[in-house]
């Protein structure tokens, strides 16, 4: 086929900007894990000693055990929602389509925006107590848990409504007629038939709070001292904040697409898995 | 007779959660545009406070944010940047998903593979390095954030065109290049056209991702071109206090852009982020 010659044309450009901005930084970024470094060029080779300085500092623990418990507490209350909610949404009532123009609308607005916006609301709660969201990591954690809850549940939702409209609806009145009652019907029928719904928002939602950093910044940027610091946020400051720790930043940078992999990894095999089984 | 008052029951109080979940979803931005009229001092101490005559400042906090942040030149860079790398990605895309699957070869193969890879690293990973390339390379520029958008866009767009072309048959095009079409011309003229509402989908996801992308413009050009969150986010960090005032203005006008934007293509913005999750 003609179509082969014409690589410069088709394939250069895309190509030329893909190496510079995602081939070389990722593979410069591996290498410089195993080094020490300020400027790049000055790299000297230190092994595994980056890794054993991330894994062995406390800011590094603290944020990916903070990550985790935000992660596992964000997706459930997310998706148990945003579910509900479009349920709710779904059952041909008049005027559903401007709650959903409603839910749906947080998801638009950037990450920085949306953490002063909440920051405002939640010291405007806390105030009443006489405190700040920086004043206890509780209040930082809850804070962003509500956040990120106001900021994707319409875009979950409005994915589960797609699934649930896909069903046909002459299996969920089968299962009425042969008795079923609601509770029923919802859990051998509809969400069996909405799973790869679920499989969606759950990688969405779990990759969404991983790897959360803008929202992080501008509601907390980590206060107080570093402890409602996320993966990310901590990954930022380890490179600008701390001059001589550039390769434990990177090398936490690694470390963190490691857990982000096998999570897209383990997505995927689901998939698979659930494809051959239908 | 029973059943029926029943279901009315039943719809009023979905009726009822509805609103109910509706005034939690909007009361924030409400609060905020209040606040954004209150004056500076009186917004962290009553928040949820109507503005009254003792607290109501007018525009006044919207003429210190504009000029604090220089916020218009930021909406103009944010828009500059978004179209251009928008426009860049879904063109320059769609070439390369369409040679990657016309053309089956090792190396288009792993080429796929390769994009594919890269969706799923995460920005932190290439943060440090990227930037120091594209400083080295002179692209800490607008134009230059646009190719390296391009780089970092090109794994999910190439993803979704080439999954959507997959299943777009060879005899249009075959009948377009025994026409005398060479591969560009049947390019636009042919492929292009079909592949429109998965280039609506590329385009509606790259333009939310981009328009609010904060950390790689900051440090990218960061320090010369202010794009809106980081005008937004230069209040907080360019002051020892933050003027509450000029924030709640500010985030006032980051939002308004975003809801014209949705009222107007709701139904593309919402279909096009059902497809691109379907796939992505």
């Amino acid at each position: 086929m003609a179509l082969k010659k014409y690589f410069p044309v088709f394939v250069l450009p895309t190509l030329l900007a893909f190496i510079i901005a995602f081939a070389v930084p990722f593979i410069l970024g591996l290498f410089l894990s195993f080094t020490e470094f300020t400027t790049v060029v000055d790299a000297q080779w230190v092994g595994i000693a980056n890794y054993v300085r991330a894994f062995s500092n406390d800011d590094f623990l603290n944020a990916l055990w903070f990550t985790v418990k935000f992660t596992v507490v964000s997706v459930i209350t997310i998706n148990v929602i945003a579910f509900a909610l479009a349920s709710l949404l779904t059952k041909g009532l008049k005027g559903t389509n401007l709650f959903r123009t409603v839910f749906f609308m947080p998801n638009l607005i950037g990450g920085i925006v949306l953490g002063y916006i909440w920051q405002l609301i939640i010291n405007g709660v806390l105030q009443f107590f006489d405190v700040t969201i920086t004043y206890d990591p509780k209040y930082g954690f809850w804070g962003l848990v509500i956040l990120m809850n106001w900021q994707l549940i319409g875009y979950m939702m409005v994915i589960y409504i797609a699934g649930i409209q896909n069903i046909p609806t002459d299996l969920q009145d089968a299962s009425k007629v042969d008795g079923a009652n609601r509770w029923q019907t919802l859990r051998n029928v509809t969400i069996p038939l909405v799973m790869p719904s679920i499989t969606i928002c759950l990688f969405l939602t779990i990759t969404n709070s991983f790897k959360l950093f803008d929202q992080n910044l501008a509601l907390t940027a980590g206060a107080p001292s570093k402890q409602t610091a996320m993966l990310a946020l901590d990954i930022y400051n380890t490179f600008y904040g701390r001059i001589g720790w550039e390769g434990v930043g990177q090398a936490k940078a690694v470390i963190f697409f490691v857990i982000v992999a096998i999570i897209s990894f383990a997505q995927l095999a689901m998939t698979r898995k659930r494809e051959v089984e239908q | 007779m029973n059943g029926v008052t029943k279901a009315g029951v039943l719809k009023t109080l979905i009726y009822f959660v509805l609103a109910v979940v509706g005034v939690v979803f909007l009361a924030p931005i409400f609060i905020v545009l209040l606040n954004s009229f209150k004056g500076k001092f009186y917004i962290s101490e009553e928040p949820f406070a109507l503005p009254n005559d003792e607290t109501f400042s007018g525009l006044e906090n919207y003429l210190s944010g504009l000029e604090k942040t220089g916020f218009l030149s930021a909406f103009g860079w944010s828009l500059f940047i978004t179209v251009f790398s928008v426009l860049a990605i879904v063109l320059f895309t769609s070439m390369t998903a369409w040679y990657i699957v016309r053309v089956k070869n090792k190396f288009t193969k792993a080429l796929y593979f390769i994009f594919v890879f890269s969706m799923i690293v995460p920005f932190q990973m290439v943060m440090f390095t990227m930037t120091k390339t594209a400083g080295e390379l002179g692209l800490d520029t607008p134009w230059g954030i646009v190719l390296i958008y391009l780089g970092f866009g090109a794994g999910l767009a190439v993803f979704m065109f080439c999954g959507f072309l997959k299943s777009v048959p060879l005899e249009v095009e075959e009948a377009a290049m025994i026409d005398g079409c060479n591969p560009i011309q049947t390019f636009f003229m042919v492929v292009f056209p079909i592949l429109k509402p998965t280039a609506i989908t590329v385009a509606i996801l790259n333009a939310m991702w981009i328009w609010n992308d904060y950390l790689l413009p900051y440090l990218l050009i960061g320090s010369e071109y202010k794009t809106i969150p980081i005008a937004v986010q230069y209040l907080r960090g360019g002051y020892g206090s933050v003027d509450m005032g000029a924030l709640m203005a500010m985030l006032v006008l980051s939002i308004i852009p975003i809801v014209v934007f949705y009222l107007f293509c709701q139904k593309y913005i919402i279909k096009g982020i059902v497809a691109g999750a379907v796939k992505g």
